[in-house]
């Protein structure tokens, strides 16, 4: 029994962390996302980091990564949910996921070495509306045409819809669900990026009208089983990013009660102050160890994995959404200003908090896996 | 990361449920003195009682592994207490190995094992119980013995004890209050001694007032140097400390309160059908396994060798919490029939959950507070001020 991470991870860590410090502090992670007209990330960064081999963590060797696990990229996600950083790289390593359960090889070779190298962007486009991705949400319809399908619909919530030029979009073939990948310059292909209180985080709409797909884009028709594994994937990278976010609304509340003199004493020394950080902090552990077994299961011991992302997103989401709020409280004033840091993960823990899936959903889960 | 079990730790895994099965069978009854007897000298001859402590002064040397896999084990089959002498093995034990003599190793560590009887620990005063560094009761050396005068509180067990051990101040400091702490080692029929039970507000007396009225112990009943007693009594050994069993017995709780929710109504439909019976019911039983989980993580440091800090109080923070809302919620969702105990006709499972609802202050008040761990997690682990 060992639950603890590899010298090679604990080195992956400190190496993100040491570049998103340098590279992309808080202020670079502001001026990146309120920058007018822009995309939300910086190509320049997103070069870099292609090169540094965090966008190909996942990617078989094979095909030009570093044929890395599920344990591996929660390291890199929570430390780009720890800086915020504005990307779309939780995004493309979401449809690196799905590509991986459901691509072929000949599918993985196709476009697994663009998704590595920083050339595309990939976008799980797994929403319709603002409910929960279920297999039974699923209504986008494909037509058979040939050996392929045409698809018409559109497809909602998508990560990073303005910056993706890969989408994994789930239809309906029939009575099954299947998945196929679909290019941003395909004809019929049309996108819009809504605005959101979280600078850092995009979402928006995908407009298939009339998009043909072939057979060699349509990926294995694995039906709803490869679905909710998708979705469990990427409910534990997003959970990563949670973790990490609010271990860093933490750190900076933290370090304001040990600077802030009120009543002749830092803050951090009254009670009211320490204990609700004292909360924040269990529930930063707790809510570290429930996504490192949902992450290792999911791996390893894929029977469990289930029941363990629901409670990991449950309890992180939640826990999340809390403690955004008590880091902008606990600053007093300054935390309602936009100079301060504050606001930045209240904003992310509203973003996070109903993807994939929001508490009451994911602690349903739970019930009804636990016997209820 | 790798959370099965090595060949050697499943081996050993193994070997307890091999005794389980054949030990304790599934209608043992717990309450039986002659099977509980009969039960801790089986352990006894494993070396199961005391198994942290080393193999020289009788213990069985478990690693840190194997304790938390006897433990997990034995919570999951509710069997009784490894040992009967819980405070001794809890608290005097691990002071005695660190800090005594070889008379006082020889002379009271196999009882402890032995269970031959109880100890107590005089530790909380009335005036100094959370803060529990600035004790006052009062020992003066007059020759070869302490003269010691005071009180003592939240004396678990103590009229059921034949022995105490005791937290006397033998000097002041006024620079730090830690120093000036000595450990005494003393009988519980010495003259001077009164015992006064405390009724609790489930009804039962489990723990006591005790007074010192010119008590007088020899001083080769000292443990540790004089002065020496605050470290002496913080003494802990290589102690599996990952919360393993207690997230067992939650877990217990659990499943029981999940049939509860099956066989009560709510509206004419089981109550486990309400969603936010189901909601309440999934936050504890998540909140149960991150608290394991974080065990297994803390578990993971020791045996890495790194150290254990403050860590702890996260799990007793946890726990506390489960305990207490775990209890009010079970009462809660038997909605007019909650308030009733055992004997009435309408209470549920015989008045367990009444008792659940009564008694968690026993493990959440009973070795710091919630407010205390949460000092202890802001201050140590943070790093703010101190209050």
């Amino acid at each position: 029994m060992d639950f603890g991470f590899t010298e090679e991870q604990e080195l992956l860590r400190s190496e993100v962390r040491k570049y998103l410090d340098a590279k992309c502090p808080l202020e670079q992670v502001r001026a990146i996302s309120e920058a007018e007209g822009g995309a939300g990330f910086s190509p320049e960064l997103w070069k870099e980091i292609a090169e540094l081999g965090w966008l190909g963590l996942c990617v078989p060797e094979v095909h030009g990564g570093a044929g890395l696990g599920q344990v591996d990229l929660v390291v890199l996600l929570e430390e780009t949910g720890r800086s915020l950083f504005p990307s779309p790289l939780l995004a493309t390593s979401l449809a690196v996921a799905a590509l991986r359960e459901a691509g072929s090889e000949e599918q993985q070779a196709r476009w697994l070495p663009s998704l590595a190298d920083g050339t595309a962007i990939g976008s799980p486009a797994l929403q319709e509306d603002a409910d929960p991705p279920t297999p039974e949400r699923v209504s986008l319809v494909g037509t058979p045409d040939g050996d392929g399908f045409v698809l018409r619909g559109e497809k909602r919530f998508v990560p990073d819809a303005g910056a993706a030029t890969l989408f994994v979009v789930p239809f309906r073939a029939g009575s099954e669900l299947a998945l196929a990948v679909v290019e941003r310059d395909a004809a019929g292909v049309s996108l819009e990026a809504w605005p959101g209180m979280d600078l850092t985080k995009r979402l928006g709409r995908l407009v298939l009208d009339g998009v043909r797909v072939g057979p060699d884009a349509v990926l294995a028709e694995r039906g709803d089983a490869v679905f909710e594994r998708i979705v469990d994937r990427a409910t534990a990278g997003l959970t990563a990013e949670i973790v990490g976010a609010a271990d860093g609304a933490v750190v900076l509340t933290a370090e304001y009660a040990k600077d802030r003199i009120q009543f002749g004493s830092p803050i951090g020394r009254y009670q009211g102050v320490k204990h609700p950080l004292a909360e924040m902090y269990v529930d930063v552990e707790s809510s570290k160890s429930l996504l490192y077994y949902a992450a290792w299961a999911l791996d390893e011991s894929p029977a469990e994995a289930p029941r363990y992302v629901s409670m990991a997103k449950a309890y992180a989401s939640e826990a999340f959404a809390r403690i955004g709020i008590d880091a902008v409280q606990l600053h007093g004033a300054v935390g309602y200003t936009w100079e301060f840091d504050a606001h930045l993960y209240l904003k992310r823990s509203k973003w996070a908090r109903p993807m994939y899936g929001d508490s009451d959903f994911h602690y349903e889960r739970v019930a009804a896996l636990g016997g209820l | 990361m790798d959370l099965t079990l090595t060949p050697e730790e499943e081996a050993f895994r193994d070997e307890v449920r091999a005794f389980l099965d054949e030990n304790l069978p599934q209608d043992a009854n717990r309450a039986d003195p002659g099977f509980v007897a009969e039960w801790q000298r089986k352990l006894r001859a494993k070396r199961w009682v005391g198994f942290s402590w080393p193999a020289e002064v009788g213990g069985g040397g478990g690693s840190i592994m194997q304790q938390a896999i006897l433990k997990e084990e034995m919570a999951r089959r509710k069997a009784p207490p490894l040992g009967s002498c819980f405070m001794g093995l809890t608290w005097v034990g691990p002071a005695i190995i660190a800090y005594g003599s070889e008379e006082q190793k020889q002379r009271f560590i196999p009882d402890i094992l032995d269970g031959a009887y109880q100890w107590c620990t005089g530790y909380s005063e009335p005036d100094h119980g959370s803060d529990l560094g600035a004790l006052q009761c009062k020992a003066v050396r007059e020759g070869d013995e302490y003269v010691v005068n005071g009180q003592k509180i939240w004396t678990s067990i103590a009229m059921w004890s034949k022995w105490i051990i005791l937290l006397v101040r033998t000097s002041q400091h006024a620079d730090d209050k830690h120093q000036g702490i000595t450990c005494l080692l003393v009988p519980m029929d010495t003259p001077g001694i009164t015992v006064r039970p405390i009724k609790n507000m489930a009804g039962g007396a489990m723990f006591a007032e005790v007074f010192f009225d010119d008590v007088r112990v020899p001083v080769e009943l000292r443990l540790g140097a004089e002065g020496e007693g605050w470290k002496v009594t913080i003494t802990a050994l290589a102690h599996e400390r990952s919360g393993i069993a207690e997230v067992e017995s939650l877990t217990r709780n659990l499943e029981a309160l999940k049939r509860l929710a099956q066989k009560t109504t709510r509206g004419g439909r089981p109550a486990s059908e309400d969603p936010g019976v189901r909601a309440r019911i999934a936050r504890f039983e998540t909140r149960i396994q991150a608290m394991r989980m974080n065990g297994l993580r803390y578990l993971t440091k020791q045996l890495r060798g790194e150290p254990l800090g403050s860590e702890t109080s996260v799990s007793k923070l946890l726990r506390a919490q489960l305990e207490v809302e775990m209890g009010d919620f079970a009462v809660e969702i038997q909605g007019a029939a909650g308030p009733l105990v055992e004997g009435a006709e309408a209470a549920a499972d015989g008045g367990r959950w009444q008792k659940m609802a009564l008694s968690w202050p026993e493990v959440v008040i009973g070795g710091g507070t919630p407010n205390i761990q949460k000092n202890i997690i802001a201050e140590r682990i943070l790093g703010l001020p101190k209050d």
